[in-house]
């Protein structure tokens, strides 16, 4: 019994979906792009980035959690939609420190390749230069929050793929973190390398000891192509 | 007139951005330059910004600190780091990348300095019309010569990228290794220019050393000093810019140490705070603070090896010492001499690694059995750069001591600013643009960080202020 599949458009392009799918989705099997940050396919969608904003009917949604529905007109790549992930993602720079020039995880960071792929060159809102800690307590797994977007994907995984509710979110607004359950210490959890929650993290905020920058300039995940690519290349 | 008053007005606080060389000089009641001091900025700051961060990132974090010889950073903390991840021995591959990196810095380093910076002093005299004297001119009158220089220095950058993934600010040595090897396409790249660049490196050998002979008795004088010279040598006492033992000698060339181990510096070398700068003075501990201070350098690094392991440049060496009888040479402006007999070694060196097939190895990096203290060295292309760290059991630096290159020269520096103004100033209460560049061309001879930091036309930055005996500003000249 085949599935019953809906039609929307994306940008005027005629998008085919599974009934249920979100717009996220169903533009993903289509080789349609929509930037995201805190989405990740097999994780439970969160929502929080509000990078993935589209305009479905006139309205602003996030792709990510929007289910599609049937005759839907959705903006994804119009000049107002870039300028407010452009804004979304400057705000996220400026938020946090993120040094680029020395992170182990640029190349690979998806927070510098959405921005890239936005083409922001250098941020329009002033820094906020936020004290943030680092937690080096876990023999192979290093916590630096100065690069913590609150994706909130290291919240997920270790609940729904890990089962061990390693970290959650503690306090609000700007004083809103990531931390460790029951305020203590990487190393004082059950934690282990090979857990979902530790390869997760968009950004440089949750790595794996010890690799640095192991990966030569060139051969990182974004130094070839930008991201996105990926799925656009299955259109 | 205390002490303290001549503090408040020579430490003014100057825009780190743009890192100006402050000058002051204090004549006495006939005018005569009674003390003469550089100032320096320096980014003590830094130390303070590694100390949490976590190890492996260190060798890229400490040069995006320095503007000026990124490579030398990332060497002498990858050097520490091999230690801190109990590495003692690299792979040949890794060891000889690292190697070909810093010849390649070396090489781009001394090439920008000669050409861009100093030549124009020497082709056209300390006196000359800044208008002219500038690099610009440089590129006017010797059309070739700049060219040289610009092809010099991109080669150096192509090495640079070849060896660490970008021309500056790259990320090739990691703690026990490399994260690359050089590619068959990459060496043959970098093979084609090769002869051309010895060729041209012994052409600015030649340069150099013409002026320096042709004006020996000026040489000989300007900003002259008898020091203690001191930076690494290998253990048979060949120059090595890499790696290799701590050696010092006297004026004479009497050694005051040799062959120690350079995680040992703190037994050996201690550094003095004055209350007039910002930056340190570093003395051997067993002569002490007075007369333990010592040079490093290209100069230095000349005068303390036995010989240089390639052919052409140990030549020029040998050249280079019979002028002094084999005796340490003392003369500021055998910097520029010594500076491009380094650059024909560099160049030497690289077309032997070019040629060697474990550059193309597989096996790039070590694991071993994580330490918590750790000492790496580098001879950078200013000197004897010195990394120092603490690492603790989470991983996260504690401690991080840096002694760079121009602080090492500090005294020096002070040193030969004193005896230029001494000779060519007292009794001139004006300061001429002449005089500005004599004192100019005095310190740019140690190539301090600031000359290039800030250089774009061939001028250096400048605040020159004239107190008189009584302490007051009787005149001050900014050159921008
Ligand atoms: S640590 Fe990483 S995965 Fe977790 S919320 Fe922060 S950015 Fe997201
Ligand atoms: S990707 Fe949809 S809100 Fe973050």
């Amino acid at each position: 019994m085949s599935e019953k599949m809906i039609t929307f458009k994306i940008d005027g392009v005629e998008i085919k979906a599974k009934v249920g799918q979100t717009i996220m989705q169903a533009a993903d099997e289509a080789g349609v792009y929509i930037p995201r940050l805190c989405y990740l396919k097999d994780l439970t969608p969160h929502g929080s980035c509000r990078v993935c904003t589209v305009k479905v009917n006139g309205r602003c949604q996030t792709a990510c959690t929007e289910p599609a529905v049937d005759g839907a007109e959705v903006e994804n790549k119009t000049e107002e939609i870039e300028g407010i992930r452009r804004d979304i993602v400057d705000m996220l720079f400026v938020e946090g420190n993120h040094f680029c020039m020395f992170c182990e995880k640029s190349g690979n960071c998806e927070l510098q390749a959405e921005a890239y792929r936005l083409s922001i060159c250098a941020p329009k809102f002033p820094y906020l230069f936020p004290a943030r800690d680092l937690d080096g307590t876990h023999p192979d797994i290093f916590i630096d929050r100065n690069r913590c977007i609150l994706c909130g994907r290291c919240v997920n995984a270790s609940r729904d793929v890990d089962g061990k509710t390693v970290f959650e979110f503690v306090g609000r607004g700007s004083e809103k973190k990531v931390a460790v359950n029951a305020d203590a210490n990487l190393g004082d959890t059950n934690m282990a390398i090979t857990d979902k929650a530790a390869d997760v993290c968009p950004v440089g905020a949750i790595i794996k000891k010890r690799v640095g920058f192991a990966v030569p300039v060139g051969k990182r995940i974004y130094d070839e192509k930008p991201i996105g690519s990926d799925i656009e290349a299955k259109s | 007139m205390s002490d303290n008053n001549l503090k408040k007005i020579i430490i003014e606080p100057v825009t780190r951005v743009e890192g100006h060389g402050k000058v002051s000089l204090l004549l006495d009641e006939q005018n005569n330059v009674k003390q003469a001091r550089l100032h320096i900025v320096e980014f003590r700051g830094f130390e303070r910004f590694i100390v949490g961060r976590p190890y492996w990132e260190v060798p890229v974090l400490v040069q995006r600190l320095c503007g000026i010889c990124p490579v030398s950073h990332h060497l002498a903390a990858a050097k520490a780091m091999d230690i801190i991840a109990g590495v003692d021995e690299l792979t040949p591959t890794a060891e000889k990348m690292r190697r070909l990196m810093h010849y390649g810095q070396m090489f781009q380093s001394h090439a920008l300095h000669f050409f861009h910076l100093c030549s124009p002093d020497l082709l056209f005299g300390f006196d000359a019309d800044p208008a002219i004297r500038n690099v610009i001119g440089v590129a006017r009158k010797f059309p070739e010569l700049a060219v040289q220089g610009v092809m010099m220095r991109k080669y150096g950058q192509e090495i640079i990228k070849a060896t660490a993934g970008k021309k500056i600010h790259g990320t090739g040595a990691i703690p026990g290794g490399i994260n690359k090897n050089l590619s068959i396409e990459e060496r043959d790249f970098l093979l084609k220019d090769i002869d051309q660049m010895v060729e041209w490196s012994i052409g600015a050998v030649n340069i150099a050393k013409d002026y320096t002979l042709k004006n020996v008795d000026l040489a000989k004088s300007f900003g002259t000093f008898d020091s203690n010279h001191l930076g690494l040598v290998r253990e048979d006492g060949a120059m090595d810019l890499y790696h290799g033992n701590l050696r010092a000698v006297d004026k004479d060339g009497n050694k005051i140490f040799d062959q120690v181990n350079y995680k040992n510096y703190l037994d050996y070398i201690a550094e003095e705070v004055k209350d007039w700068s910002y930056m340190k003075f570093p003395f051997i501990k067993s002569i002490g603070p007075e007369n333990g201070w010592y040079r490093v350098g290209p100069l230095s690094r000349v005068n303390i090896c036995d010989f240089i392991d390639t052919p052409l440049a140990e030549k020029e060496r040998q050249e280079f010492m019979a002028i002094t009888g084999g005796k340490p040479n003392h003369m500021t402006l055998a910097y520029h001499w010594t500076r491009m007999i380094e650059t024909l070694h560099s160049i030497e060196k690289i077309k032997e690694l070019l040629n060697d097939p474990d550059l193309q190895g597989t096996d790039l990096v070590k694991i071993g059995k994580r330490r918590g203290e750790a000492v790496g060295l580098i001879e950078a292309p200013r000197g004897t750069l010195f990394h120092h760290y603490k690492v603790d059991e989470h991983d996260q630096v504690t401690m991080a001591n840096l002694i760079v290159s121009t602080t090492n020269n500090n005294t020096p520096m002070n040193t030969a600013v004193q005896k230029v103004a001494e000779e060519h100033l007292s009794g001139k209460p004006e300061i001429t643009e002449g005089l500005l560049n004599h004192i100019e061309v005095a310190i740019r001879a140690y190539d301090p960080c600031l000359s290039c930091a800030t250089h774009a036309m061939g001028k250096m930055p400048l605040i020159v202020s004239l107190f008189d005996h009584k302490g007051e500003l009787v005149d001050k000249k900014v050159k921008e």
